[in-house]
């Protein structure tokens, strides 16, 4: 057979000479371009001996490999002796490779009975615990050597820290609130209006949102907003041996990291609180004037008359431990996490989802402690 | 630096020590010494357990078992003052360099000296200067870590490891992912280090280019065995270890076709 004078596409010629099946591979075998395969060429055919011939090859790459490893599977499943003596040395022996290899088994998984698993388990939450008691209980010494050494510690970092979680998260913490506000106030006119109680919108908005909307909205906020970064930063620092390097040096990573922190967050929540409840009450305000056709002014008095100090110092009492909250749970997630990427987007999810769980349940603790106390 | 932690020959003694992380044991009795003012350096192949036992000499994780003392004093018995103490006479090169990355260069090698010593702004100032300078990265001082070279970033993490001029200084292959001349300067600045102030310098390493270059002494970890396989001068380990793992690593391929067997 005369050889194609310009190939560009693989080919197979294919020629029988008594028992045994002659196929010359001609052209360039590229991956990415299609290729016969051997399965399509062979048919039902069972000669005796296959012999394959690449006299025409141009160029081949893994698609010969492929071709050649097809035609080694065929040749054991039949017991038919494949001829590859004239194939490129380098591609027989990767398809050789190929069929030859087998992956290397796995250490087998103890499977855990139900004792085990719960004992496990067990461990794990007793482990747990452990960490955040003293994660907590270093926290505390660490304060009290800032209360004993404030000269010590680093103010620039903690009023940068402000800067990043209280000036710069005015805008969502406005829009937030603002909209809490209206929301609040939209749904109360729609009631109080059947019975002629319009007023008394000034009323709900404001004790709702000074005593409890207020102080969780810049909560939860900040857990997205805050406490995931603190997670991140923290987390990227343990990765990239920042805080082994702190630790090397004698320098505790909560006075160098943590402190700063939770001071700016226990500093800028109450103001970030006091904020959001102005920004409420001025929603409800303008869901009053437009809707009920109530003044501003009446709204203002109507509101100040309702909501007392102790609705006031309620909320900043709730803001500040929330703030606490959600400082600790990004540092200690942070702290926690694994040296890879994937571990800082963990410890970074972590921590919002704990941030929250722990603001929640504070909350719900502070309903029980001031119900008691009469605030 | 204080004269009375210079009273026994050793600066590093290593005695027993098991290493390893959550009830793996990764190196089992260790056992080594390294003098005063020698270039010590750990070698072994990839997860040996190298920067296991870095980690562990250098207190970031605790040995399961085994004793490390610094000019005889034991570090792992010591209470929280003197870890501390002991914490200011070594400075550690990571493999990234470690720089705190929110801090500026200047910054970052002035934090260990504003830590431990009562230096003036103006005398801690002057001596960032200095150790930049020591380094080759003068001007650089208003540069944040990520606006700088890997090479440069490990020539400012040795700045820093040298702030508090230690008496022992830990590299942790300070020569991983450098071209081989920033790699070579890295090793001179090793050796200037030795010989200007009498610095103990323990590197982890395998690079044989370095090994040889500035090495004065080593041990070998291996893999499969968990622990040290030789101990000595780089040279004789080379031409007389009878152990082939010791041979082998340490000869370059063109060493190894001309060695006999």
């Amino acid at each position: 057979m005369a050889a194609p004078t310009h190939v560009t596409n693989a080919c197979v010629t294919a020629r029988t000479t008594g028992e045994c099946l002659h196929l010359n591979l001609c052209g360039h075998w590229k991956i990415i371009e299609p290729r016969p395969t051997f399965e399509s060429l062979i048919g039902v055919q069972k000669p005796e001996r296959l012999l394959i011939s690449t006299d025409d090859l141009e160029s081949w790459d893994g698609a010969l490999v492929l071709f050649l490893v097809e035609v080694l599977r065929w040749a054991k499943e039949y017991g038919i002796v494949a001829d590859l003596a004239q194939v490129p040395r380098q591609a027989r022996e990767m398809a050789e490779g190929v069929l030859g290899a087998s992956s290397l088994p796995k250490p087998p998984v103890p499977a855990l009975g139900l004792a085990t698993g719960v004992g496990l388990a067990t461990v794990d939450v007793w482990r747990k615990t452990r960490d955040i008691a003293t994660f907590i209980g270093e926290c505390v010494f660490s304060a009290s050597r800032l209360f004993r050494q404030p000269h010590h510690f680093r103010w620039n970092d903690c009023l940068a820290e402000m800067q990043k979680c209280g000036a710069m998260a005015l805008p969502i913490v406005s829009l937030i609130s603002l909209l809490v506000g209206l929301i609040m106030a939209y749904q109360a006119a729609v009631q109080l209006r059947q019975f002629g109680a319009d007023i008394f919108v000034a009323d709900l908005v404001g004790l709702a949102v000074v005593r409890e909307m207020g102080p969780m909205m810049a909560a939860i906020i900040m857990a997205g907003r805050t406490g995931a970064a603190f997670a991140a930063t923290l987390g990227n620092m343990k990765a990239g041996e920042e805080i082994d390097a702190l630790e090397t040096l004698g320098i505790a990573p909560l006075d160098f990291l943590v402190m700063p922190r939770l001071v700016a967050l226990g500093i800028m929540m109450p103001l970030l609180t006091l904020y959001a409840n102005l920004l409420g009450i001025l929603g409800g305000m303008a869901v009053a004037k437009g809707v009920l056709e109530i003044p501003p002014a009446a709204y203002w008095v109507e509101t100040q008359s309702i909501v007392d100090l102790s609705d006031l110092s309620t909320g900043l009492i709730k803001a500040t431990v929330f703030g606490l909250l959600i400082g600790l749970s990004g540092c200690l997630r942070g702290l926690q996490a694994d040296r890879s990427a994937s571990g800082v987007g963990q410890a970074a999810t972590s921590a919002v989802v704990t941030s929250i769980l722990l603001i929640i349940v504070a909350d719900a603790l502070f309903a029980v402690v001031f119900n008691i106390l009469g605030f | 630096m204080d004269n009375k932690t210079f009273s026994t020959t050793d600066a590093i003694e290593v005695k027993n020590l098991e290493c390893g992380y959550e009830g793996r044991v990764v190196l089992r009795d260790v056992t080594f010494s390294v003098k005063r003012a020698e270039i010590f350096f750990i070698i072994g192949g990839s997860g040996c357990g190298k920067s296991t036992l870095l980690r562990h000499l250098v207190g970031l994780n605790r040995p399961t078992a085994g004793e490390v003392r610094f000019f005889g004093r034991s570090f792992m018995g010591a209470d929280l003052e003197s870890r501390r103490n002991l914490l200011k006479t070594f400075g550690v090169l990571y493999q990234s360099g470690a720089l705190w990355s929110s801090l500026t260069l200047r910054e970052n090698v002035a934090l260990p000296l504003e830590e431990y010593t009562p230096l003036s702004k103006g005398d801690i100032h002057d001596l960032v200067t200095l150790k930049l300078a020591q380094v080759g990265l003068t001007g650089f001082d208003h540069y944040f870590p990520a606006e700088i070279s890997g090479g440069m970033k490990k020539r400012a993490g040795l700045a820093r490891a040298l702030a508090l001029d230690p008496s022992i200084v830990f590299f942790d292959e300070p020569s991983a992912g450098l071209d081989p001349i920033t790699s070579r300067e890295i090793d001179e600045l090793v050796v200037q280090v030795r010989d200007a102030l009498g610095t103990t310098c323990v590197v982890v390493s395998h690079e044989l280019d370095s090994i040889f270059r500035i090495g004065d002494r080593l041990i070998m970890l291996d893999k499969a065995q968990q622990g040290v396989i030789a101990e000595g001068k780089p040279a004789d380990l080379r031409d007389l270890s009878v152990d082939s793992r010791v041979s082998s690593f340490l000869r370059t391929d063109r060493e190894r076709r001309a060695a006999p067997h």
